[in-house]
């Protein structure tokens, strides 16, 4: 297997490799960071919904507009949302559980199955902010990690919880966990909940860099075998590609970025890719954007000679 | 020191991975059944299902405290002695104002409150007990406040005549029937003591079960209980006659 890239490159002409220089000018940061300002909009959008109808009454249709929370939801008094890692755990604990809830876990698990499953991790969970500034922060304090852990422990972890739940007979990890320990108490009342999170943060910040949603979270583990199978993935234009390695300095799952992969297949395939987008504005050349697989397979993939 | 064989060091491996799992797994079901131990501390909401599986169906979303139109429901937060995010009413701040259609029951997505429940009288989230050495009633006032407010009125509280005894006049004191006492908790927020003297909690905290073998007279109808023969003694003497009522004549 040869390199793609040289192979398209005209002969004798060397790209040469630029590295990305901040804009000069507010509107161009502003645009740079387009991607992450859509996503806390999208963040906290979703938080506002749900407490604007625990709290004000927000209504669609004469109904509740968006109630409970990420566990489980009711969108307008009629679309039933529901976790469904949280409805998984539910079911191995051999209670027979009411049809909406499987329902709502359908029809959320289709949504990400389409959209790529780490979307939620990017684009919804809450604690994602908290552990996007702590990933900052350990940038800016340049300290290292206090300790190694594999970025597959997250699999092991989401098995374990699917093990001890007919076990402990309840849902093993939506007990215990910090995501919904802190969208709950957001919305339904502050508590000590938020504890947990704290902890979440110093550990991403202190012991270990992207250490709860890269290496520990199951539910982001869920999403992201779903994300195998997802639609909209970054895509690389390996005609401009210079492989100067500024997306892989910026993203949280390095790993993601197999150049050699994407090279071949033209998009990051991996379900760990959470589609943050933080890639896409860094690009010095452009050679990155969202992108739909079916089209991706239409247009770019050429038999690899 | 000797190399450790390929085929041993990958079942030392395995063996480690196992234990890692294992110790790992039991602190975790150690937490989660540390949180179930505190379900007698909660009141649920009408229909709950029995607390194993309430406590396996509940996804802890808060659409019954959405649901809930006087607010009397709220999710435990972590470290409240109540198993975290589920929900619970607290009778003295706002009780149950048992509603007709049920909101809270209807919304629950899992089934946790259960929709078998038709009729709100027919909910049993805890029972009313009540302190009679603080009660105002049973010390000789009139108040019967808990009886009056009682949304099962007249059946769930009754008020009953206790004869006065020397030097004491009668009183009229409430009584509580599990019967029909739904656990709704008014009476507990409208005790006018200064800490409740009728406190609602789950039922088999305070319940006791007398037994199948006691027959209350005038109460049931008696089923006959065949009674064994009376043992005879060894030395072939009249059945039933041991050295207590030995020679005593009837």
């Amino acid at each position: 297997m040869t390199g793609p890239a040289e192979d398209r490159t005209p002969a004798g002409v060397q790209r040469p490799v630029r590295l990305y220089v901040p804009p000069p000018t507010l509107g161009g940061r502003l645009w740079h960071w387009r991607y992450l300002i859509l996503r806390r909009v999208s963040q906290l959008g979703v938080l506002l919904l749900f407490y604007g109808t625990a709290h004000w009454g927000w209504t669609a249709l004469g109904e509740p507009l968006l109630s409970g929370n990420l566990s489980a939801a009711k969108l307008a008094g009629s679309v039933p949302l529901a976790d469904p890692y949280a409805t998984l755990q539910m079911l191995l604990t051999w209670h027979i559980p009411a049809t909406e809830v499987l329902l709502g876990a359908a029809i959320v698990l289709v949504f990400y199955t389409l959209v790529g499953g780490r979307v939620w991790c990017a684009w919804v969970c809450p604690v994602n902010m908290v552990t996007d500034l702590a990933g900052w922060l350990q940038g800016r304090l340049g300290s290292g990690n206090v300790l190694h852990l594999s970025r597959n422990l997250r699999y092991s972890i989401l098995a374990l919880a699917l093990i001890l739940s007919p076990i402990a007979g309840m849902a093993a990890f939506e007990w215990v966990s910090p995501i919904s320990m802190l969208h709950r108490e957001l919305i339904f009342g502050v508590g000590m909940g938020l504890i947990a999170v704290a902890g979440v943060f110093l550990f991403d910040l202190l012991v270990l860099k992207h250490g709860w949603c890269g290496h520990l979270c199951p539910l982001g583990a869920f999403y992201a075998l779903l994300g195998r199978a997802a639609q909209v993935r970054v895509a690389l234009d390996r005609d401009t590609c210079t492989r100067c390695g500024e997306c892989i300095r910026v993203c949280p799952e390095p790993q993601v970025l197999n150049l050699i992969e994407a090279f071949q297949r033209g998009f990051v395939r991996s379900g760990e890719c959470t589609n943050c987008a933080r890639c896409i504005p860094i690009c010095p050349e452009d050679s990155l954007a969202f992108t739909l697989r079916l089209k991706v397979k239409k247009t770019q993939t050429e038999p690899v000679h | 020191m000797t190399a450790v064989p390929p085929r041993r060091a990958a079942l030392i491996r395995l063996a480690q991975g196992a234990a890692l799992i294992a110790s790992g797994g039991m602190v975790w079901v150690y937490v989660l059944r540390n949180q179930a131990r505190a379900t007698p501390f909660a009141l649920r909401p009408p229909g709950a299902q029995p607390e194993t599986a309430f406590n396996a169906l509940c996804i802890k979303c808060g659409l019954c405290v959405n649901a809930c139109p006087y607010d009397s429901l709220r999710l435990a937060t972590a470290w409240e002695p109540k198993p975290i995010g589920t929900p619970y009413y607290v009778p003295r701040q706002t009780p149950c104002y048992m509603c007709e259609d049920i909101p809270c029951m209807r919304v629950c997505p899992t089934g946790a409150l259960s929709p078998s429940l038709k009729d709100i009288r027919d909910a049993r989230m805890g029972l009313a007990a009540i302190d009679i050495e603080n009660c105002l009633s049973w010390n000789g006032m009139r108040c019967e406040i808990c009886y009056l407010s009682c949304p099962v009125k007249g059946k769930a509280i009754t008020v009953e005549q206790r004869p006065g005894m020397q030097g004491i006049h009668a009183r009229l004191v409430p009584v509580v029937h599990s019967s029909h006492c739904t656990g709704c908790g008014v009476c507990e927020k409208r005790c006018p003591t200064q800490e409740a003297a009728i406190k609602v909690v789950q039922a088999d905290l305070v319940k006791g079960e007398m037994g199948a073998h006691y027959r209350m007279q005038g109460r049931e109808a008696v089923t006959p209980v065949e009674t064994p023969p009376a043992p005879r003694r060894a030395g072939g003497g009249i059945p039933g006659q041991d050295a207590l009522n030995m020679g005593v004549s009837p």
